[in-house]
């Protein structure tokens, strides 16, 4: 990493992934829509894999716009939530959400009115970079932010790893196709990102920023470029890597950059990084310096399947069915429906489901635009997969293990090292579903770990109850052979009794339980 | 509205087992066109029936494990086969011969082991290795090469018909008077007689670097194998360790001793060298599985092959070579795991 280091010119292709047709529609259509509030929002409480946020108000109740309406706990990697806009409370209860498996979750609905009145709990800070580091934190936990990207970490978390931080790498890489929403972010408000971007280098007491572009993102590096020069901060500059999937993955993307590899287990700040979605970035940015929580998102809503794609700020919340109305509403082809892009992202059964802070696209697709129904052949030990893996696995080894499954060679094989990237499926020639079969196995290997705890477990219940009867029946015959000296000793020597005690003594062996 | 729900990643990019199955097919027309040219049409007749019997063969066992048929004979692998054992076999074939190995290259190498993707030994290979030591005679039954001398007669369809459906030639011709030994058999066969290199090679079978029609059959080879590489249905590991294997002892040997041993270029050029190279040991089923597993897979078909060629009873040695690396892949496997992404430096 150098110091002030700005080139278009984009890093070397690395050894693993694969080159994608970028389909990024929405992008070429646009600026970034404000979707005005729909009939009704439904906040989830549980936005991420952390606990569920705990709802603070009633239904009935009236809030406002960026007003916590749940608050997490500081454990367990939950995220607070806020009304995105003013309205009225009308029911707490479970609502389908997205990605829980056509599963509810508890959510607050609330019945927007139309004044988007404001909160004013929440103010713009006039020097945000004159906050102390642990303020910033704490700040950015109350106002509900996580990382955008997808993986949706408590952005707090990660921006307090201790000393020692050389490089921020701000991700701006979005290596799906179709999706667009962090290039059009670049284009429109990089000033805002860069923003953000200081913020976060306050809290990480860091000098160094690297902002992240793709390759074959013309537009948002010219942004970028300018605000830099704009702004003059010479900690920041920019890195333009190579249009290739999974080059946006946090692990490939360090890799990339600073040619580090962060070990099994570990965080990127091991290796002196860290990093974050652009988007994450702006939202840090809106609420220190607007007084906005995170209450809304961008979201691309593109494919074949929609009348007018489109990258719309829409409000967490927000009925996909309404979104996809407000981008021109579903053409005569729609097919498909996903959440997310085409490698990683998951079909939705239907549109009734809210956004989420995870949304970052919603594609829906005509019929040739999704995986063509194909039909599986056997492995042919063709390597095209293990040569696309960005982990180093070899897909087509741990395939064969998954279909015993021999659990202790997958882990071995690096089951567990599986990013869900997609790129094995993407190359094989025999249209093997490996993703899904790793995804399978790994929850394969996870209950195959909860029974070998628990019979580890009853294991050290019954040797601990061994011990406690043999400790048990010790304590007994030595009482006994107490009360016999005591006898003994006493000199008043019946001679039955004592003898009825002895036998008793010998009568009795360790461990015996009668 | 209602949508369908399927597994992430909802792309595909790669072309299918067939679509790769045919490339191989392609690939190997130039080096039909220089056999025919050199050795006559009797190939045809061996492919013909090579493939005749490997899609019976493929149907019967398919249908009795109870497997989708038209899937799997419809994915060209079993063409591959029957065609690549063909393409090994000299054209005076007798059509039993050919049938033969092509019934033990689908049914035992092929299904016996479970079918597409679960063979442990090349099929083509297996098939052919039965033949060799089943059938010598017929195998080293290779005719003259065209232009060997000015006044040869070109043996008539009809005598290669007859002799393909009989096994032998009319009363009126020789089958002497058509065949010879190969130049890789005929170098072995003369190096046995105290003879030379220098003599051997001024011989009418030589060419000018690896035997009449040899070198040029060897060269279209590989230009088909070139072509493989480019639309990277096969990748460089596995052909270029081969070729090292091969020619590296070749050289050795070949600068020690340049009067018994025969030059680097007659080895790259001459007999199956090619075929093997790029369309043999490259099968991926039977193959090792890493980028470095492949390279020791490569290089161990090489070095055997050499070593059956310069020590060995055969005068080639690749369909050997090919099966005994076949046997270590388990081996070469479970060493040459590449390390795992996070797990060490």
């Amino acid at each position: 990493m150098s110091n002030g280091r700005t080139s278009n010119q984009a890093l070397p292709l690395p050894a693993w992934g694969v080159r994608l047709e970028s389909r990024k529609i929405a992008a070429e259509t646009g600026p970034i829509n404000k979707m005005p509030p729909p009939g009704e929002l439904i906040v989830a409480l549980k936005q991420n894999v952390g606990v569920p946020a705990e709802p603070i108000v009633q239904p009935g109740d009236r809030v406002l716009k960026g007003q916590p309406i749940a608050t997490a706990p500081r454990w367990g990697l939950g995220v607070a939530v806020h009304a995105p806009t003013s309205g009225t409370v009308t029911a707490l209860e479970e609502r389908p959400i997205p990605g829980a498996g056509g599963g509810t979750g508890e959510s607050v609905v609330i019945e927007p009115d139309s004044k988007e009145e404001r909160y004013a709990g929440y103010v713009a800070q006039p020097n945000p970079l004159g906050l102390s580091p642990p303020q910033i934190r704490n700040d950015i936990t109350e106002a509900g932010i996580v990382g955008l990207g997808g993986a949706l970490f408590p952005t707090a978390t990660k921006l307090n790893p201790g000393s020692g931080i050389q490089a921020l790498i701000l991700n701006g890489v979005e290596c799906e196709p179709y999706i667009s929403a962090d290039n059009a972010l670049l284009i429109e408000r990089s000033d805002q990102v860069l923003l953000g971007a200081a913020v976060m280098l306050r809290a990480l007491d860091c000098d160094e920023c690297l902002v992240a572009v793709k390759a074959d993102m013309a537009e948002a590096r010219a942004a970028v470029q300018e605000a830099i020069d704009a702004l003059g901060d010479d900690r920041i500059s920019m890195v333009v890597v190579p249009a290739f999937y999974p080059a946006g993955g946090e692990r490939q993307l360090i890799e990339l950059i600073t040619g580090k590899e962060v070990q099994a287990g570990g965080l990127p700040w091991d290796v002196g990084v860290v990093c974050q979605n652009v988007g994450t970035v702006a939202a840090v940015a809106k609420f220190f310096g607007a007084g906005e929580p995170l209450i809304s998102r961008i979201v691309t809503v593109t494919g074949n399947g929609v009348g007018a794609p489109a990258n719309v700020e829409v409000m967490i919340g927000t009925p996909i069915g309404d979104l996809v109305e407000f981008a021109g509403g579903y053409t005569d082809a729609a097919a498909g429906l996903v959440m997310g892009g085409p490698m990683m992202g998951f079909s939705l059964p239907h549109d009734q489901l809210p956004v989420t802070k995870a949304t970052n696209c919603i594609l829906v697709a005509d019929q040739a635009e999704l995986d063509p129904s194909v039909r599986e052949m056997p492995c042919i030990r063709c390597g095209e997969c293990a040569r696309a893996c960005p982990a180093t696995l070899m897909p087509q080894q741990l395939l064969a293990l998954a279909r015993g499954p021999d659990y202790a060679a997958l882990e071995s094989q690096g089951l567990q090292d599986c990013i869900e990237c997609g790129c094995c499926d993407y190359v094989c020639p025999s249209y093997i579903p490996l993703t899904s079969r790793f995804i399978e196995a790994k929850q394969g290997l996870w209950e195959n770990h909860l029974v070998a705890q628990r019979s580890e477990r009853a294991l050290h219940r019954y040797e601990a109850r061994g011990k406690r009867l043999e400790r048990r029946e010790r304590d007994r015959s030595n009482e006994l052979q107490r009360q016999v000296d005591e006898i003994g000793a006493a000199g008043e020597i019946d001679a039955e009794a004592l003898r009825q005690l002895k036998q008793r003594v010998k009568s009795k062996k360790p461990g015996d339980n009668t | 509205m209602k949508f369908a729900n399927n597994a992430a990643p909802h792309w595909r990019g790669a072309e299918s087992v067939p679509v790769l199955m045919r490339q191989v097919l392609y690939a190997l027309v130039p080096a039909l066109i220089g056999l025919v040219w050199f050795f006559g049409s009797g190939i045809i007749l061996n492919i013909l029936v090579a493939a005749v019997v490997a899609l019976g063969c493929e149907a019967l066992v398919l249908r009795i494990r109870k497997r989708p048929v038209g899937l799997f004979i419809s994915d060209y692998s079993a063409l591959v086969t029957a065609v690549l054992l063909a393409m090994s076999l000299p054209p005076l074939t007798p059509w039993w011969v050919t049938a033969t190995g092509t019934v033990f290259a689908i049914v035992f190498a092929k299904h016996l082991y479970g079918g597409l993707g679960h063979n442990v030994f090349n099929p083509a290979m297996a098939g052919y290795a039965v033949l060799l030591v089943s059938f010598p005679e017929d195998m080293a039954a290779w005719p003259l090469p065209r232009g060997v001398a000015p006044d040869q007669q070109a043996l008539s369809l009809l005598t290669v018909l007859q002799y393909w459906a009989t096994g032998a030639m009319p009363i009126d011709v020789s089958v002497d008077a058509f065949t010879a030994a190969t130049p890789l058999n005929s170098v072995k066969g003369q190096l046995g007689m105290m003879r030379t290199m220098q003599e051997i090679v001024g011989g009418p079978l030589f060419g000018n670097i690896a035997g009449r029609g040899w070198e040029w059959i060897n060269t279209a080879t590989a230009l088909g194998g070139g072509w493989l590489l480019y639309r990277r249905i096969i990748r460089w590991q596995i052909p270029t360790a081969m070729l090292i294997g091969l020619l590296v002892p070749a050289l050795v040997l070949y600068i020690v001793d340049p009067a018994t041993h025969p030059s680097p270029a007659f080895h790259l050029l001459s007999g199956g060298t090619m075929l093997g190279v790029f369309f043999i040991a490259t099968d991926p089923v039977s193959a090792a599985a890493s980028n470095r597993g492949r390279l020791i897979y490569g290089l161990g078909i090489g070095i055997i092959t050499y070593v059956v060629r310069n020590w060995g009873a055969y005068p080639d040695g690749i369909a050997f070579a090919v099966l005994l690396m076949n046997l270590a892949v388990p081996l070469i496997d479970r060493y040459t795991r590449p390390r795992i992404y996070g797990h060490g430096t």
